[in-house]
């Protein structure tokens, strides 16, 4: 896949996967590994960048006896999945288009 | 490896990131094992599964852009005296030279990978010049009025050449695209690297 296009959709993934319940950085790579497996090194960038575009925040919170990073998606963050599930829904009709007019 | 040791060995391997990014990407890590340890994983296997330090550079060097890495390696890491701006301007002539020449010597080095693709595309073109040559030479006998089939040979043959020359021409460009990410993945890997003996 495309680097770029990569990364978009990498970024979605794991706003989904904080969406309902605020999640930590292990999680995060269990939950997402049935659909696609990321490296901590993968993640760390990631997270940092939707950190940065005020997608989501980060909280330390005490966890038998350490502290945990738990990421909270923020306004933002919601509205990009959101965005993204328009943006593809457009791009999916572009692509049947192309399917069935290179079928004929 | 144990916990502290793997946390140690990657720290002074990312010496040349930012300190505030080594320690949250070291704080990142810990949590990670300390999460699979809670999990039931002995600690080795919890830092087992990381990968390799040397894996977890390189995955970074391919994140990070060069510019962020010359940045953090040209920024001092502490105040400037006054006597060492004197030194700098002073300097100046003998160090600017320096820089350019380094500068210099990394183009030439970057436009020596480009070489063979630059050799091959001449001969490309070369194969299609003689071809077009060709069969211009066998257009103008054949104006007037002479049959000679040597240049119209010369040209099909350089044809065919070209178009087979073509083919070796996109393999090698590919493969120096190839190689010339590679060489600036390892190159930034040098920098995230470096500092680790410093």
């Amino acid at each position: 896949m495309d680097a770029q296009l990569r990364r978009g959709v990498l970024d979605v993934c794991v706003l989904v996967a904080i969406k309902n319940k605020d999640s930590y950085g292990y999680k995060i790579i269990k939950d997402l590994k049935p659909v696609v497996e990321l490296s901590e090194s993968t993640l760390y960038t990631i997270l940092k960048r939707l950190e940065e575009g005020k997608m989501l925040i980060v909280r330390s919170v005490e966890f038998e006896g350490r502290l945990r990073k738990y990421y909270h998606i923020t306004q933002r963050g919601l509205k990009r999945i959101e965005d993204f599930k328009d943006e593809w829904e457009e791009l999916m009709r572009v692509y049947s288009f192309i399917v069935e007019e290179s079928d004929l | 490896m144990r916990k502290e040791e793997f946390l140690r060995e990657l720290k002074r391997h990312l010496a040349g990131l930012p300190k505030d990014d080594i320690n949250n990407r070291i704080e990142f890590y810990s949590e990670m094992i300390e999460d699979r340890m809670d999990e039931g994983l002995t600690e080795e296997e919890a830092v087992n599964e990381l990968g390799s330090v040397e894996s977890i550079v390189n995955s970074i060097a391919k994140d990070t852009p060069f510019v962020k890495l010359i940045k953090e390696k040209v920024t001092p890491k502490r105040e400037i005296k006054g006597w060492e701006i004197l030194l700098l301007v002073l300097g100046f002539p003998l160090w600017l030279p320096l820089v350019i020449t380094g500068i210099v010597l990394a183009f030439v080095a970057y436009l020596m990978i480009w070489v063979a693709d630059f050799v091959s595309l001449t001969i490309e073109f070369a194969f299609c010049a003689t071809s077009a040559a060709g069969f211009v030479a066998y257009a103008a006998y054949a104006i007037n009025g002479v049959n000679n089939l040597v240049p119209l040979g010369a040209a099909l043959m350089s044809l065919g050449g070209a178009l087979m020359f073509y083919w070796v021409c996109v393999v090698m460009t590919k493969g120096t695209l190839k190689i010339s990410g590679r060489i600036l993945t390892k190159i930034k890997a040098a920098f995230i690297r470096k500092g680790s003996n410093r």
